[in-house]
């Protein structure tokens, strides 16, 4: 059928991330004492749920050719806001949900505001908000502690009967409920637009700040329900800047391995959530083949040059060498 | 009054850019059901005109009617809205998307807030084949197809659109003749549907065949409206030329030059857009680069300086076979090459740097001892290149993007000659400068011919190329299709050869004629 090759081509990156997620893992398991058992696969889903979530809000701001420094502060802010309002009886801890993720709507708000009418390069102005809310996060928490509502915590951390991990089915939850419905309406499709060609959206009279609008605030939504997650999965809440920092720069890192394109305007949340996973299992496979930590780092820069690398392959045909700068 | 009311008029419009007008006086009278050809030469304010009709950019005095009733509008999104869609020569169409979505931008269809994703193909399918494109599968990225093919998307796209007025400005520039074909097919079902259609092309054989009323402008000014067939090709060439001769030339050597070329191209080609060039110039020599904007003059000279890949074709210069692999490679000694670019804000200067920085970027080289920078021989440098040109500066350290328009051009050329160049290649240097500063270029240029020096000037303004050049190339669709030499360089003649309309057939009308 030739409509398959089309949709081939569109969506090469994700496929990419998802065949090499797929062979890590199966490395990974195959050689885990444990083996393919719930609880190491409950682990590894926690773990790079959180990651998967970060990187699904980076995601949105490099469709549209910028990039978002502060995801990882909204994580931690959310993380330490949760840590003080997810507790308590079911009213209580529903409120406290919605204030968490209210307050990540409002940090995507204000960059992307701030981006549109301050007329700021997202990356300076990410950088400066990103920091703001790792103030206001230290304000919440000066101290690492907290609490949160375990009965939750536990309900959205463990195992479905037949070992299913619950946060995979809440990341899937989040997908159909966010990602799939933006991917399909216009303002999504306006999101991708302006990442290819703003003069040429501009031209077609697409509404461009009300899509780039969108795109802030979705990251800032998406990056507060991994600040969740967090704080259901280690039980507490901690301002760390290092915390913060990692984050920023793996949900880069995923998102180019997950085949979004820098440039913006190609490439799905769903190869980033898979790209996320990808660099989560590094750490596990040197885990199993008794690798000093300390080389996860080197390898994870390995794998990102190569992801780079194959993105770039069309820079080959260029004909025209200014267009290498462009 | 109903039978004489136009669909669309325009009166008294007027634009200035930075000063400089571009329109002004501008009338226009569009009917519904009527092909309008606009005609005119470069500058003549054609695209500030749709431009204005499109909602790209605003006017600065006149007013709009639609259906009588006055018109404003303040984004391309507005003038869409009331059914005025344009297809532009740069593309509107945005390269990740696939060919469907790109059709459905403005208004994709949707079912529970959501696009339909069938829906929108089923679309698309219909709009391409009113475009009579239906061989271009809806599920394509418009990034993967040709240039041809994106075209086609872009009058799908348009014609999705159901507009009332369709504006076509040089819209079958990169078709091949089978899609004009097909085409003008389309465009003729659609005036009898009642579209008014305007279009602007530079290629007067399509405007034979196509239009109903033509209106020509020249220098921003409307010139006449009339019935198309009511005027000789001659008679047109005419209205289309005929502007006030403003600058000072200096004279022209009597003799032509003789001795070996300097720089000698034989077939030279680069993908579509340069169909096998071949030419020779001598030192001493200013030859011209005519024709209307955009018919491979930028890309010859981006040829030469090694700019672009895949060139096929030979370049000798002073006898020996090269091929610059590159700006550095081209300035090097053994060709010595200089390239003013176009656009002297992105190509030619760094602004943020200062007008010294800027004018030793090219030499660097040979002022440094061991990589370090000798100030002194610097200082000489700019100095004697800032009293050639006559650069007005407050002050050398200062930012170069605080020069006048005019300066910061002299910074640019004078940055080239630092290199000492034997073959210089000018991109349009004049565009956007005072006259002051255009007549000292052009006294530059003769000098620099006197020393020697081979020039190869494109300009988009004729009178340039009649005060200046010896011999002039005229371009046409990326090939050379005319040479003037010496007095046969008149606006006439650049005018016609640049529309590609034969010399020999120019008082004939109804022929097709193509040079």
């Amino acid at each position: 059928m030739g409509d398959f090759r089309y949709w081939l081509a569109e969506n090469k990156g994700t496929l990419l991330a998802v065949a090499v997620f797929i062979i890590m893992f199966a490395i990974y398991t195959g050689n885990h004492s444990a083996g393919f058992s719930g609880m190491v696969v409950t682990t590894a889903a926690n773990k790079g749920v959180l990651l998967a979530l970060v990187a699904m809000a980076q995601t949105l701001v490099v469709l549209t050719a910028g990039i978002d420094l502060s995801v990882g502060m909204v994580f931690v802010l959310a993380n330490c806001l949760a840590s003080q309002l997810v507790v308590g009886d079911a009213l209580e801890t529903t409120f406290g949900v919605v204030v968490v993720l209210l307050a990540g709507v409002a940090c995507g708000a204000l960059n992307g505001l701030i981006v549109i009418y301050g007329r700021l390069q997202p990356i300076v102005t990410t950088l400066a908000t990103g920091a703001m809310f790792y103030g206001i996060a230290l304000w919440l928490r000066p101290i690492p502690g907290g609490d949160v509502n375990s009965d939750l915590a536990d309900a959205l951390t463990e195992q479905l009967p037949g070992g299913i991990p619950t946060s995979l089915v809440v990341l899937l939850g989040i997908v159909l409920v966010v990602w799939v419905p933006l991917r399909r309406s216009e303002i999504g499709r306006a999101i991708y637009a302006i990442g290819s060609s703003e003069p040429a959206a501009y031209m077609s009279g697409v509404n461009i700040d009300r899509a780039r609008l969108t795109a802030y605030i979705v990251s800032g939504l998406l990056s507060a329900c991994g600040g969740l997650m967090l704080t259901f999965i280690t039980y507490s809440g901690e301002a760390s800047a290092t915390i913060g920092g990692s984050y920023t720069l793996n949900s880069i890192a995923a998102v180019v391995i997950g085949g979004v394109s820098l440039f913006g305007g190609a490439g799905s949340a769903i190869g980033a959530i898979f790209g996320a996973f990808v660099l989560r299992t590094i750490g596990d496979l040197l885990f199993v083949f008794d690798f000093d930590p300390l080389w996860q780092p080197l390898f994870q820069g390995v794998i990102l040059l190569l992801a780079v690398t194959l993105g770039s392959l069309r820079l080959l045909n260029v004909k025209n060498r200014l267009d290498l700068f462009g | 009054m109903g039978a004489t009311m136009p669909l669309f008029q325009m009166q008294g419009v007027a634009k200035s850019y930075g000063g400089v007008r571009a329109l002004e006086e501008a009338h226009l009278r569009v009917e519904a059901g009527r092909i309008h050809a606009v005609l005119g030469e470069n500058g003549a304010g054609k695209s500030t005109l749709i431009k204005i009709m499109s909602g790209v950019v605003q006017a600065d005095a006149g007013d709009m009617m639609l259906d009588g009733a006055r018109v404003v509008f303040p984004s391309p999104k507005s003038a869409n809205a009331a059914g005025i869609a344009c297809i532009f020569q740069e593309l509107s169409l945005i390269p990740d998307l696939s060919v469907a979505d790109n059709i459905a931008i403005a208004n994709p269809p949707r079912r529970f807030g959501l696009i339909d994703r069938r829906a929108q193909r089923r679309f698309a399918e219909a709009a391409l084949a009113r475009a009579g494109a239906e061989d271009i599968h809806p599920l394509a990225q418009v990034k993967d197809l040709p240039l041809s093919r994106r075209q086609m998307v872009e009058i799908a796209k348009a014609l999705a659109r159901k507009p009332r007025i369709l504006i076509l400005d040089e819209a079958t520039s990169a078709l091949t003749a089978g899609d004009v074909a097909k085409v003008f097919t389309v465009l003729k079902r659609l005036r009898d549907e009642g579209l008014a259609l305007l279009y602007i092309s530079h290629r007067m054989q399509e405007i034979d065949e196509l239009a109903d009323d033509c209106s020509v402008y020249r220098n921003g000014r409307h010139v006449a409206s009339y019935q198309a067939g009511t005027k000789s090709r001659n008679d047109v060439v005419e209205m289309m030329i005929g502007r006030e001769y403003s600058h000072v030339f200096p004279p022209k050597p009597a003799l032509p030059k003789t001795g070996a070329p300097a720089l000698e191209v034989a077939g030279l080609n680069w993908t579509h857009r340069l169909n096998d060039i071949s030419f020779a110039a001598r030192p001493g020599e200013i030859v011209g680069l005519g024709g209307l904007d955009g018919q491979g003059q930028r890309e010859l000279l981006l040829a030469l300086f090694g700019v672009l890949r895949g060139v096929t074709g030979d370049v000798v210069v002073n006898g020996v076979r090269r091929h610059a692999r590159g700006p550095r490679s081209a300035k090097a000694a053994a060709t010595a090459m200089a390239l003013i670019p176009e656009d002297r804000k992105t190509e030619g200067l760094m602004l943020p740097m200062s007008v010294r920085d800027n004018l030793t970027l090219p030499a660097l080289d040979s002022l440094a001892r061991f990589g370090v920078i000798d100030r002194a021989r610097e200082q000489d440098a700019v100095e004697r290149m800032v009293k050639l040109l006559a650069i007005k500066a407050a002050n050398l350290d200062i930012p170069v993007g605080a020069l006048s328009g005019g300066n910061q051009q002299k910074v640019v050329i004078a940055k080239w000659l630092m290199v000492a160049p034997r073959i210089i290649l000018l991109n349009d240097p004049t565009r956007g400068i005072d006259v002051g500063t255009k007549q000292e270029i052009y006294q530059l240029l003769r000098k620099l011919a006197d020393e020697g020096a081979t020039i190869l000037f494109y300009s988009t303004d004729y009178d340039e190329l009649i005060g200046c050049c010896d011999r002039v190339l005229v371009m046409y669709d990326g090939a050379v299709t005319r040479e003037l030499v010496g007095a046969e360089i008149t606006e006439h003649a650049l005018v016609s050869s640049a529309f590609s309309i034969d010399s020999g057939s120019i008082d004939q009308t109804g022929e097709r004629q193509v040079g």
